[in-house]
């Protein structure tokens, strides 16, 4: 017999939840509510008597002092009660940790089966509101279908006694978990097969799929172990493994380069290979302080002698897309992972996050599934919850609006871990399989949730069908895990360790079992969410939070043991062999065996036609503009333009400062509200040593040509963690590449042979501009087929796809954090200097997108000229000669002169005649362009004659000084004032688009 | 050489602060023992061989069910009179954020007249209905008994939280004030109470409290996290702090932060005695 538990908090109380979804019904769509008290709804399915359902209630689920709750239905007032719960198979966290409550409070366990199940009902009094609004406010606000279902009742359908009902959203598969045979007589039948089961082979790959089950000596090995044609099991194997996810089949493929209208093709083999690998192998073996690239799940430096620290980054693009929340909390607590799975596991410092989507204020005819405004809520959230609750800083992060980022947004995440140089004697970052040590699943357990997940989306659901696909990230069950897993490693019982992500165990074990030549696994003994599961599918499953461990047979007791005492489930589901063979059972039954270097043979490599345009051929020329007459009002305006506006509400949100290492946080300066260059932390708390980290996203230079923007991309962020103090000697590089499709198709992709040679442009961009600055790629990934198909207002399609887009990561060595440098100008009478050219380059940038153009010329990176300057300028930090360091970029000088004033509360007084620049005619030129390789430092005038000395030879001027009146004051070039704004406009400008947003409620009541 | 004072630290389960709570404690010049909380659940690891219990901060148990509540259950279920007997016994308890919220709901605060097991305040979702990390200005009743705070007039500390908003019935807060047991408060730049001013007043707090103790002094809770501070890089503004004191030919981060004074007042209070 169910139970259901109402709480809410006392009548006299503000509900804040209920108050900013208030808040939300009327900003976005103008409904009005008088009042919305929230009722936590806790479902029990378990049998318990009523003297433990009132202790329950009583000692956990009711806080006397500001809640009430009763078994059945509370009486609230409502012109309206809106129930809004998971669907079946949706992790619910908050259900799980009920249940561990329940049972230390009962002190026994509940029976299999027996559940939780948590979900909210608001109660709102909106007399004037009409149905159709309420369900606006369910249906857009509130559920997304995906993962949530809700009810609607009017005061006068509802009735107390019946309350919600009794929605137990409980998985019931019914059915006996079966292995399916696939005949592969022909290659048509296998593809039609492939396309029914949505395996999505590669056309290519099924002539090699099936000349390999039909080899007699194969054959014959199979059927020595009861088998035949291949296994629904094998076939999901291969398909997963060879998936443009898994294998990277774009970044691996051949490309026919070449310029439109010239002859001459140029033959990329293999992307990856030729710009990735080899530039940073070359550099690696320049830097002693490169540990480990390349293979594993990320890539390691050297922090100090006794530590390493690895990094990574990933994008979470589809999911958010879907169900941002889930999607991005799942984003992000899975890259989480990756340095836990690196060497013997690491501990995570630190978290980054970058996204892009549509604008957020959108009217136009599209039809998105979730309009931008929401779908960044969600992913705003969906990476607040995932990072805070794992107790890892969110340091750094980026915001950029694009109308090409509805089609699919992007979700970048980005993780960095530590890990001891030296783990139970043993080099930390080695690590392998060897034949006789166990395989040992940790963490969540196994359900429907990922498999197939594009697929299974146009499924129809039926009450009881897990909403598999789409997926909750549960950070409490990592975080126990994470600890867990240290505490094995530092005792030595860990042998090799990864992550279950994409592809799940088929990935996990398929690839660790290379080092050892083997493994064999029994299904059945994967702990499941609910019965039912076929083998393929726990084979596939990418259900969350479970990392696979290798672990010695005589440490699996202390393994276990140790799992137990920090609360982790952890299994024994195989073991690692040499027989180079892959073999799967379920209960005794073979259900799968392959050769292990199966995906290693003779699959044929993609291949892609690629056909530059340049941007001139494009009909992309300068516009004819005259100069601006109001430079102040202009400039106030591009604060205000979404992309450069403060995102502070987002940052604010995210814990930057747990592990107590913080040293530069993500807002600076007197109202702590300025981004800063780079974050800066200390990993080790009792050393002075400390990493900067930062990220550049510029994705509008794609426009004209991904070339530039990809080696701008690169530029801002080698230089962003040199503006606090990094060392230009030490910065290892992440590159996320989020590209359209680029396989060209006469219909469906019409310009795919131009979205492929920008690919190859960015690619080139990114070796020359990585060795010319000495940037070993530490890790990278790729996410290709950022497009979406957004219905119009006839019912048409239209596809949309991203801008190509790159975020690049950078991190560096602080030798002493003493000596960070911030942006912020401090004192009144400091000179301001400008370093670097100011050129006329305005193409791409976000002067000409506010006034409607593109422009052609677009920033040029001069790496050899930048480079000496760079050094010079971080010698200069070294020596704590300066009192504040920016880099200029996107928006340009003015609006980067701007932002240093408004973070010191101080003034500048700014000679535009003497910014350092060549080509420039104009102030507008010399105040918006974008141009790359510049600064913007402060310094005690008593430095001057140093600072000039040690920066002789460069394009290096003081431009300004620092004044107490707080005024931005720029003369032009006729040597009149040209721009003057009080920094109290400034600000208001800047914050003008979001500063609500970090205000949350307050001060509206 | 006298022994150091043994502190322990709980862990697992969602914590999150133990790196910077053990450094903090260990400059202070206290031995730290960091426990899975099973350990102690199960009773292999002895309470009472320690001399500071300290719940530090994160999200125990993921706080799905209110800040702090299942820490709360498991520590009565599993240490109710240990716990008691601690306290009796002349330990100390300092409670950080979660940790903070889970003495609230453990009923170890506010303690009126000895009663560790009634709640009778709260720590509700922030006012502004989101989770904030800022840095907050303190002021500190010279006048509490709380053993931590000896000697603290002000400090600034770092806020994170998502259910910071401390409440209580108008006649518990009267007692609180009545026995000095509002040790810090939410103020503004000048140094007086913030009067529920956003954002200094981060959460709504009811007089802007941030921390309250015992009648004792010995158990204390708090918000905000000294841990955090725990080198005068952890500041916001210690570039600048940092540039004027250069210019003036002042000295510059010689002295500890106010975050590890904290931990120091705790260590102390057992070596003075």
């Amino acid at each position: 017999m169910p139970a259901r538990l109402e709480i809410a908090l006392q009548p006299a109380l503000v509900d804040a939840e209920g108050e900013a979804l208030r808040r939300k019904a009327r900003e976005y769509f103008g409904i009005e509510t008088r009042r919305i008290r929230t009722v936590q709804i806790l479902m029990l399915d378990a049998a318990l008597d009523a003297e433990e359902l009132e202790r329950i209630r009583r000692e956990i689920f009711t806080n006397p002092v500001t809640q009430r709750s009763a078994w059945g239905t509370l009486d609230l007032p409502a012109d309206w009660v809106l129930w809004v719960g998971l669907r079946p198979g949706v992790r619910d966290n908050a259900g799980a940790t009920a249940i561990e409550a329940i049972e230390d409070l009962l002190g026994r366990a509940l029976a299999p089966g027996e559940a939780a199940y948590t979900s909210k009902r608001y109660c709102i009094e909106a007399p004037q509101a009409s149905r159709r609004e309420l369900e606006r406010i369910a249906a857009e606000l509130l559920a997304n279908d995906l993962i949530q279902q809700w009810r609607l009742w009017s005061a006068a359908e509802w009735d107390p006694r019946e309350g919600i009902g009794w929605v137990l959203p409980k998985v019931r598969l019914d059915r006996r978990p079966r292995v399916t045979p696939i005949p592969v007589a022909a290659d048509e039948e296998l593809l039609r097969i492939s396309r029914e089961r949505g395996l999505a082979l590669h056309p290519r790959d099924i002539p090699v799929i099936r000349a390999y089950f039909q080899d007699p000596r194969v054959r014959q090995a199979r059927r020595a172990v009861g088998l035949g044609d291949p296994t629904d099991v094998e076939l999901e194997y291969v398909s997963q493994a060879r998936s443009d996810h898994c294998n990277h089949n774009t970044f691996r493929g051949r490309f026919h380069y070449r310029e439109a209208g010239a002859e001459a093709v140029e033959t990329i083999d293999n992307l990856f290979a030729t710009f990735i690998e080899e530039p940073t192998l070359a550099i690696a073996r320049q830097k002693p302080w490169v540990v480990s690239v390349l293979w594993d799940n990320a890539g390691a430096g050297r922090l100090d002698e006794g530590h390493h620290y690895v990094i990574t980054g990933e994008t979470h693009n589809s999911p958010s897309n879907m169900e941002a929340y889930g999607g991005a909390i799942t984003g992000i607590v899975g890259v989480y992972r990756d340095p836990l799975g690196t060497g013997r596991g690491a501990k995570l410092i630190l978290g980054g996050w970058g996204f892009c989507v549509g604008p957020r204020d959108y009217a136009g005819p599209l039809r998105p599934r979730l309009h931008p405004r929401r779908l960044l809520d969600g992913v705003v959230e969906g990476v607040r919850d995932g990072g805070n609750k794992s107790g890892i800083p969110t340091v750094f992060g980026q915001l950029l609006f694009d109308p090409g980022y509805m089609g699919k947004c992007l979700v970048f995440v980005t993780a960095v871990g530590i890990m001891p140089a030296r783990v139970a004697g043993e080099p930390s970052e080695q690590k392998t399989t060897t034949a006789g040590d166990l395989i040992v699943m940790c963490g969540g357990r196994v359900g429907k949730d990922g498999i197939h997940g594009v697929t299974a989306s146009s499924e129809v659901f039926s009450e009881h069908t897990p909403a598999g696909h789409v997926q909750i990230g549960d950070p409490y069950t990592q975080k126990k895990m994470h600890d867990f897993l240290l505490a094995a490693r530092d005792e030595g019982l860990i042998r090799f360790i990864t992550d279950n992500g994409g592809g799940g165990l088929s990935s996990s074990i398929g690839e660790s079992a290379r080092f050892s030549g083997g493994a064999e696994v029994a299904l059945e003994k994967v702990p499941l969410k609910y019965e039912g599961l076929d083998p393929w599918e726990i084979w596939v499953s990418e259900s969350q939070e479970r990392m696979t461990v290798a672990v010695r047979p005589e440490d699996v007791s202390r393994f276990l043991e140790l799992s137990r005492l920090h609360g982790v489930e952890s299994t024994v589901i195989g073991r690692y062999t040499n027989s180079g063979k892959l073999h799967l059972t379920y209960a005794g039954e073979t259900c799968a065996f392959v050769d292990l270097d199966l995906l290693r043979a003779g699959f044929p490599q993609w291949e892609f036609e690629a056909e530059w345009i340049p941007p001139e051929r494009r009909g992309l020329t300068e516009p004819v503009l005259g100069e601006p007459g109001d430079c102040t009002r202009l400039l106030l305006d591009l604060l205000s333009s979404p992309n450069l506006a403060s995102t502070e509400w987002i940052a604010r949100q995210y814990d930057h400062e747990v592990q107590g290492g913080s040293v530069l946080k993500p807002l600076l300066g007197v109202g702590r509200d300025v981004p800063a260059d780079a974050a800066v932390l200390r990993p080790l708390l009792s050393s002075r040593r400390g990493l900067a980290y930062a990220q550049a996203i510029l994705p509008f230079y794609s426009r004209i040509d991904a070339y530039a923007m990809t080696a701008c991309t690169i530029d801002e962020a080698f230089r962003r963690v040199l503006a606090v103090g990094g060392d230009p000697d030490h910065v290892g590089g992440v590159d996320n590449f989020c590209w359209p499709s680029v396989q060209y198709d006469p219909v469906l992709n019409p310009d795919g042979r131009f979205k492929a040679a920008q690919l190859v442009r960015a690619c080139r961009a990114l070796k020359e501009t990585c060795l010319a600055y000495g940037i070993p790629l530490l890790s990278g990934k790729d996410s290709m087929y950022v497009d979406g198909h957004l219905p119009g207002s006839y019912g048409e399609t239209h596809k949309v796809s991203a801008l190509e887009t790159i975020q690049f990561s950078t991190i560096s060595l602080v030798e002493d954090v003493r000596r960070c440098v911030s942006p912020e100008i401090k004192v009144a009478g400091d000179l301001l200097f400008a370093a670097g050219l100011t050129r006329d380059e305005l193409g791409g940038s976000e002067y000409y997108r506010h006034l409607g153009y593109t422009g052609l010329k677009v920033p040029q990176v001069r790496c050899a000229d930048f480079l000496p300057l760079y050094r010079a300028i971080a010698a200069l930090v070294r020596e704590e000669q300066l009192a504040s360091l920016h880099g200029v970029y996107r928006g340009g000088l003015a609006v980067h002169l701007a932002l240093i004033a408004v973070a010191g509360g101080l003034g500048l007084r700014v000679d535009a005649r003497r910014v350092p620049a060549e080509g420039v005619r104009r102030l507008d030129t010399l105040l918006f362009s974008e141009s790359a390789g510049r600064f913007l430092f402060t310094a005690d005038p008593a430095r001057r004659p140093d600072i000039e000395a040690r920066l002789q030879g460069f394009p290096v001027c003081c431009i300004g000084e620092v004044v107490s009146d707080p005024r931005l004051e720029i003369l032009g070039l006729d040597g009149r004032v040209a721009l003057a704004a009080n920094l109290e406009e400034l600000a208001a400008a800047w914050k003008r688009p979001f500063g609500h947003l970090a205000q949350g409620g307050v001060g509206e009541r | 050489m006298k022994p150091k004072v043994r502190v322990l630290l709980p862990a697992g389960y969602g914590l999150n602060c133990d790196a910077e709570t053990i450094y903090a404690f260990e400059r202070a010049g206290a031995a730290v023992h960091r426990v899975p909380m099973n350990l102690l659940f199960r009773g292999e690891v002895a309470l009472g061989d320690h001399q500071i219990l300290v719940l530090m901060g994160g999200f125990g148990w993921g706080d799905d069910h209110g800040a702090g509540v299942i820490q709360a259950v498991r520590f009565r279920t599993h240490l109710g009179e240990e716990l008691e007997a601690f306290i009796e016994r002349g330990g100390l308890v300092i409670g950080i954020c979660n940790g903070f919220q889970a003495l609230v709901n453990l009923g170890l605060l506010p303690g009126f007249d000895g009663d560790y097991r009634t709640r009778s305040v709260a720590l509700l979702p922030n006012d502004c209905g989101m989770f904030r990390d800022q840095w907050v200005r303190l002021v500190v009743d010279p006048g509490s008994p709380c053993v931590f705070t000896r000697g603290l007039e002000a400090a600034e500390l770092p806020v994170r939280h998502g259910e910071g908003k401390f409440y209580a019935a108008p006649e518990v807060i009267a007692r609180l004030r009545a026995r000095r047991q509002i040790v810090l408060r939410y103020a503004l730049p000048e140094g007086s109470p913030a009067g529920g001013r956003f954002p200094d007043n981060p959460n709504g707090s009811v007089e802007d409290i941030a921390g309250i103790c015992d009648a004792t002094g010995r158990i204390f809770g708090l918000m905000p996290h000294p841990e955090a501070f725990n080198d005068w890089t952890n500041h916001p503004d210690w570039p600048r702090l940092k540039e004027h004191a250069r210019r003036a030919g002042r000295p510059f981060g010689t002295e500890p932060p106010v975050g590890l004074r904290i931990f120091e007042n705790a260590v102390r209070h057992f070596q003075g005695s």
